[in-house]
């Protein structure tokens, strides 16, 4: 496949839009390059799905604008904006070939039906679907209908790609290899990409920036692993798998690096957010808190919960005072058995302001 | 044995259809017989197709025909067609839906007589029309408007179109909207849009809601009678049917004239659904099939 036009940016500025009195989408701003791949990640319902309907000219936003190399794209229907969009119900056509589905949207352009049959062609090979271009939607197996989308959706050359939830329909099997293969397409094709999703684990794996979205309100924009070890705030924390949150009181702090105690623990971490004293919340991934381990925190648990995990346990327990913590563990522990968890200064993040 | 039977869904729970099944016999398959075992005895007797080939060999008979599907043809076309664009306004959610429902299906709920009886009283030679017509001496004979064939292709028109809109709305209802989104991001108008995705998943129920329609307005008699002209250009083919059996007491002859009457509605049916075989008819959502 030829090299698609290339698109600069797409700028979002002030993304709103509300249903009634319901806000879905509260002032997303977002400056996407050409080529970048980009995830909205939220719950259901965080206006994840409102803002890629947005960007697709599906809904008309309630107010900001959407500009394409500078071009403002307010006025312009979704038959114009020429975006590929992948619905996560695949939305084929149901009473057309597999070909006539992909041949769509070029043959809407009114190309040639050569250039249409040869482009087609190409796609089909792309999303590996050779052999089954004369099949019906209904024929084909979920994975194979998700392939027909792709190829649909990318076969007009689109400067953007927009994914909604493509991978949720599928087993857990097929979802990874899918991810493999539009991470393959993405790269093959450079095609600048916004993909949302509920799944943390997907969007980790696909995208180059995140967007975490929590009740249309923009909680953290970030790479990956920046949003992985660096959450802006408790709920981005906990979203992305931080756990033990334990009120305590930051007692200093130096820069970045902070000290917190209370009910009978004192912990050395992290500092997110403004203010040198006051409260803190803990949080604590329960990969980083292991028993036996290394690191100048450790917490003394009394054991009362065990879960096999393959290659650890995650253990749970209760401090002297009280406090509920969650760990691993490489070795079995027993119920009951008191242990001591170590978790590592820089990966204990200590979270100003109260819950 | 049971298990074999029941792998091939036959079971005791079969027996719930022993009640239909009897009710079936009783009231349609056993007249259906009565009525066809009696129209081969004519009352003359000329043989046992006497009352058909007499039929045939009569154009004041065989004419019916012609002229009960020149009305329920063209009805059921009229209110299958004007069905569609309205349903398709009509999809989604809006204020004052259901009013509008409501006040389209209405005349399901007047029967054919009131409905005759407002079109004479609107459109009769004493009619609302023809009198304002007359005092604004626009012309000086009232107008004929009904009472002709019109005038009974009106009153189809207007008790058939309740049943294809309804029928209409809920199969386009069937048909997952994403489509036409995707549709609309792959670059096709709001014309592409219909013509190549809704109109196509539409056509088999369009079929169906035909058929329902034409099967209505063919067995059309109260209306050929009082807003039509019975003796002429709306001799339909029950008055006909009726007059033999009530008027002139040959049961026989009423009795195949109705079997001309099914055996003309079973080959349109079958034309429409032959027709309709060859659409797609696959599911019409978007999703997994």
């Amino acid at each position: 496949m030829t090299a698609t036009r290339r698109l600069r940016e797409l700028v979002l500025d002030g993304l709103s839009r509300s249903f009634g009195n319901q806000t879905a989408l509260a002032a997303l701003d977002l400056k996407i390059e050409g080529g970048e791949f980009i995830a909205l990640l939220g719950p259901s319902g965080c206006g994840k799905s409102t803002a890629l309907n947005c960007i697709a000219g599906l809904i008309a936003p309630t107010s900001g604008t959407i500009s394409l190399d500078g071009r403002s794209l307010d006025a312009t229907p979704s038959e114009k904006r020429g975006f590929g969009v992948v619905f996560q119900s695949y939305a084929l056509f149901q009473h057309m070939t597999v070909r006539a589905n992909i041949a769509f949207g070029l043959r809407m352009r009114r190309l040639p039906r050569e250039r249409v049959a040869a482009r087609v062609d190409q796609a089909l090979a792309l999303v590996q679907l050779d052999g089954l271009a004369d099949r019906y939607p209904s024929q084909l197996s979920g994975g194979q209908q998700q392939r027909v989308a792709i190829a649909r959706a990318i076969v007009i050359e689109p400067p953007l790609v927009l994914m909604d939830e493509p991978l949720s329909n599928l087993d857990a099997k097929l979802r990874l290899e899918m991810r493999t293969e539009i991470r393959r397409l993405h790269r093959e094709l450079g095609l600048t990409t916004i993909y949302v999703t509920h799944d943390q684990e997907e969007a980790f794996s696909l995208a180059d920036r995140l967007v975490v979205l929590r009740e249309g309100v923009t909680q953290q924009i970030g790479a990956p692993d920046e949003i992985y070890y660096r959450p802006t705030n408790l709920y981005v924390a906990d979203f992305v798998g931080f756990r033990n949150a334990v009120t305590m009181t930051l007692q200093r702090r130096d820069g970045d690096a902070g000290v917190a105690s209370g009910h009978d623990l004192s912990v050395r971490g992290r500092v997110a957010g403004d203010g040198s004293e006051g409260p803190v919340t803990l949080a604590i991934r329960p990969d980083d808190l292991v028993v036996g381990g290394a690191g100048e925190n450790a917490f003394e648990i009394t054991v009362d919960a065990v879960e096999f995990r393959g290659r650890s346990f995650v253990v749970e327990g209760l401090t002297r005072t009280g406090q509920r913590l969650r760990g691993t563990s490489a070795a079995a522990v027993a119920i009951g058995d008191v242990a001591t968890l170590h978790a590592p200064s820089d990966r204990v993040l200590l979270f100003t302001g109260t819950r | 044995m049971r298990r074999r039977l029941a792998e091939h869904g036959i079971d005791r729970t079969l027996l719930l259809l022993v009640p239909a099944a009897a009710f079936l016999v009783v009231i349609f398959l056993y007249p259906f017989l009565y009525g066809l075992v009696l129209s081969f005895q004519p009352e003359r007797y000329v043989g046992v197709l006497g009352n058909y080939q007499q039929f045939f060999a009569d154009p004041f008979l065989r004419d019916t025909i012609a002229i009960t599907l020149g009305l329920a043809v063209p009805a059921a076309l009229f209110n299958v067609i004007a069905s569609v664009p309205i349903a398709y306004r009509m999809r989604g959610a809006f204020r004052g839906k259901r009013l509008l429902i409501g006040m389209l299906v209405m005349p399901v709920t007047l029967g054919t007589v009131l409905i005759a009886k407002g079109l004479l009283t609107l459109l009769g030679a004493r009619g609302w029309v023809n009198r304002a017509l007359l005092e604004l001496g626009v012309v000086e004979d009232p107008l004929r408007f009904v009472n002709n064939y019109w005038g009974v292709l009106l009153t189809l028109i207007i008790t058939g179109f309740p049943f294809a809109f309804l029928l209409t709305l809920s199969y386009l209802g069937g048909i997952d909207p994403m489509l036409e989104r995707a549709a609309a991001t792959l670059g096709a108008g709001p014309r592409q849009r219909f013509w190549r995705i809704t109109f196509p998943l539409l056509l088999p129920g369009l079929a169906i809601t035909f058929i329902l329609t034409f099967v209505l307005a063919f067995a059309v008699f109260p209306s050929a009678v009082l807003v039509g002209e019975p003796a002429g250009e709306t001799r339909v083919i029950s008055i006909v049917a009726y007059r033999a059996a009530y008027e002139q007491f040959d049961a026989s002859m009423g009795s195949a004239i109705a079997m001309i009457m099914g055996v003309v509605q079973l080959a349109v049916v079958v034309v429409v659904l032959g027709v309709r075989g060859r659409l797609y008819r696959g599911p019409s959502g978007g999703g997994k099939g």
